[in-house]
């Protein structure tokens, strides 16, 4: 008899074994992503977009209905979707690059807007899909395709710090927060709390999610857990920087 | 809340940009993503004084990239949404629309179009043809209307998202400024009084259950190999090339008889209609021929046209975008081919009258 391993109900099983590289870090974050979706009980009513970058890759991985769009774009697609149609629980899913570059601007003004969607962002410091470029998330120091010889902050600045930007320029109702794929039931937390906040009408969700990328890093497993536990923690603080929810308790 | 925007029919004395938010009110739309840019910006002026009255909806968006993309959004689920841009407003607006011919979404993009390249002007110009036509990384998979008059602004706007949602390509309205911000008088009307059908809408994304049962659908524009992309650009550039000749439209007078005849589209063929009965009545045997869909182009009309005739006049406020198509169209044609192209200025029929009579000369000296 073939054992399945378990997975999310929300999981469509079809496209499994999912296209992620060994190691990487997206199809942890889409497991929290997917236990999330089915204790909430909202699989029927996510319209789920996935931006372009590795995340693309998650275009048929879910039995939810599902749009993959343009590099950047996805923030705006799903702010399209939920403007015309409140009632939908909108997800735009996206890489740093997709989120801290091209798609800025989206970013930036979906939040400062105050839209009702959730965006969550996969940190893996570098522009995996095109064979591992500097990312605006990209370490001081670190090496890339394009920094062979380590980032250096006087030419290319510091790492986008993405969640404290967004908690800067939300208000009221907003939830922010960074999760880590070596934390993963502190991140399926944060990314309900994310959905919640949509669903309770409060305001834009931002999640950032601390992943792995061993192809680009050309890290080993042991190496590649350090990375993302020792070194990527130095410059991005994991746990939650807005909460509208915990305001009353505290 | 008032019923419908417009009862029976009437007589009106506006901007276009006015005719246009009445016409998108007209069509049923619901909702109007846009971003700030000249000479377009009255649509939006109107549209959300108008459409709170009527329940319809507005985002302004952070640039022309959002309101294209957060425009497909809506459609996508399930409404009537469109957009409208200008100038370098619609150099971005071929991104979305691009991933809108990838994934078949019915869209509709109002442009006005300025002087160009870059900033230029705000006031005018026929510099958007060659973008507008065949815009973005693709085959130009879409449907451009060239209006000429405030009329057509109304009638073609209308029709604009009946021929989106019919053939899932999107549409374009090519006006330009002096169309957006002269006045004029036209009649607006409701389209259903006049027997009008509305192609219905469909929802792609977050559609309810039925009968409890949800079947998610996963759209895509990525490929993973050459041949699966053929064989999808294959089927639709069939499909655009079978309902072509459904969506082309044109006109044309005096071509019949006619040595020269004079081309061109948008608000100069008004000049050029001016100038070629002017020259009828001086009995000079001169023709008029208008493309009304600059995509599909009304390549077999001219073709006919190019056949009888000994010289065809293209007239265009750009430096012969419009010219192109035409080229393309009547290929193995040996007619002869004289131009007045003024990028970004406004043409009067007197100079077409003075330009024709220019080739006349030529012809008989000849």
């Amino acid at each position: 008899m073939t054992m399945i391993p378990q997975m999310p109900k929300s999981w469509r099983l079809e496209s499994k074994p999912h296209k992620f590289c060994p190691g990487c870090g997206h199809g942890l974050v889409l497991k929290a992503l997917g236990e999330a979706i089915d204790e909430l009980g909202i699989q029927d009513k996510v319209v789920f977009g996935a931006d372009i970058g590795c995340s693309l890759l998650a275009w048929d991985f879910f039995n939810v209905d599902t749009v993959q769009t343009h590099h950047g774009r996805t923030t705006p697609v799903v702010t399209g979707v939920k403007r015309a149609n409140p009632d939908v629980i909108c997800i735009a899913y996206m890489g740093d690059g997709g989120g801290y570059a091209i798609g800025s601007q989206h970013l930036v003004n979906a939040a400062a807007r105050n839209e009702r969607i959730t965006a969550i962002l996969v940190n893996n410091c570098n522009y995996a899909m095109t064979g591992g470029q500097m990312a605006p998330t990209t370490l001081p120091g670190m090496k890339t395709e394009t920094t062979p010889y380590g980032r250096d902050v006087r030419e290319s600045g510091y790492p986008t710090q993405g969640p404290e930007m967004v908690a800067a320029i939300t208000r009221e109702g907003s939830y922010v927060a960074r999760g880590t794929v070596a934390n993963l039931k502190q991140l399926k937390g944060f990314l309900k709390k994310a959905l919640q906040n949509q669903m309770d009408g409060n305001g834009f969700s931002f999640v950032e999610a601390l992943s792995t990328c061993p192809t680009n890093w050309r890290t080993n497993a042991k190496d590649t857990w350090a990375f993302v536990e020792k070194e990527m923690t130095k410059f991005f603080n994991v746990g939650e920087l807005k909460n509208p929810a915990a305001k009353e308790g505290e | 809340m008032a019923e419908k925007p417009i009862q029976g029919e009437k007589r009106v004395f506006m901007t276009g940009n006015e005719v246009v938010a009445w016409a998108a009110l007209a069509a049923k739309a619901e909702i109007m993503y846009g971003y700030p840019i000249t000479p377009q910006n009255e649509i939006m002026h109107y549209w959300t004084r108008l459409a709170p009255k009527f329940g319809k909806r507005f985002l302004q968006t952070e640039d022309e990239l959002s309101a294209g993309f957060t425009t497909l959004g809506g459609v996508l689920a399930g409404r009537k949404a469109f957009t409208a841009t200008a100038g370098p407003g619609n150099t971005l607006m071929q991104e979305p629309m691009s991933m809108a011919e990838m994934m078949r979404i019915p869209s509709v993009v109002i442009i006005q179009q300025r002087g160009g390249p870059s900033t230029a002007t705000v006031i005018y110009s026929q510099q958007e043809v060659t973008m507008t036509t065949y815009g973005g990384n693709g085959e130009g998979l879409r449907v451009v209307y060239s209006t000429a008059n405030h009329q057509e602004l109304f009638d073609y706007t209308i029709k604009a998202f009946n021929t989106a949602w019919k053939y899932r390509f999107p549409t374009f309205v090519l006006g330009d400024g002096y169309q957006a911000k002269m006045r004029e008088s036209l009649t607006i009307y409701d389209p259903e009084e006049k027997g009008l059908e509305f192609v219905p809408t469909e929802t792609f994304l977050g559609k309810a259950p039925v009968n409890g049962v949800k079947q998610p659908v996963h759209l895509r524009n990525t490929y993973n190999t050459e041949e699966e992309l053929y064989e999808v650009i294959t089927r639709y550039m069939e499909e655009y090339l079978k309902v072509a000749p459904e969506i082309i439209e044109h006109r044309e007078f005096s071509c019949e008889d006619a040595d020269i005849v004079v081309v061109s589209h948008g608000v100069v063929s008004r000049a050029a209609k001016v100038a070629v009965q002017e020259l009828r009545e001086e009995g000079l045997k001169i023709g008029y021929f208008r493309p009304v869909t600059l995509r599909p182009f009304p390549a077999e009309e001219l073709k006919k046209v190019a056949a009888r005739a000994k010289t065809l006049l293209l007239v265009e406020s750009a430096f012969g975008q419009m010219a192109k198509l035409v080229k393309d169209a009547i290929f193995g044609s040996t007619v002869a081919l004289e131009n007045l192209f003024k990028p970004g200025v406004g043409i009067t029929s007197e100079e077409i009258v003075v330009r024709v009579k220019e080739i006349e000369k030529g012809a008989l000296a000849k």
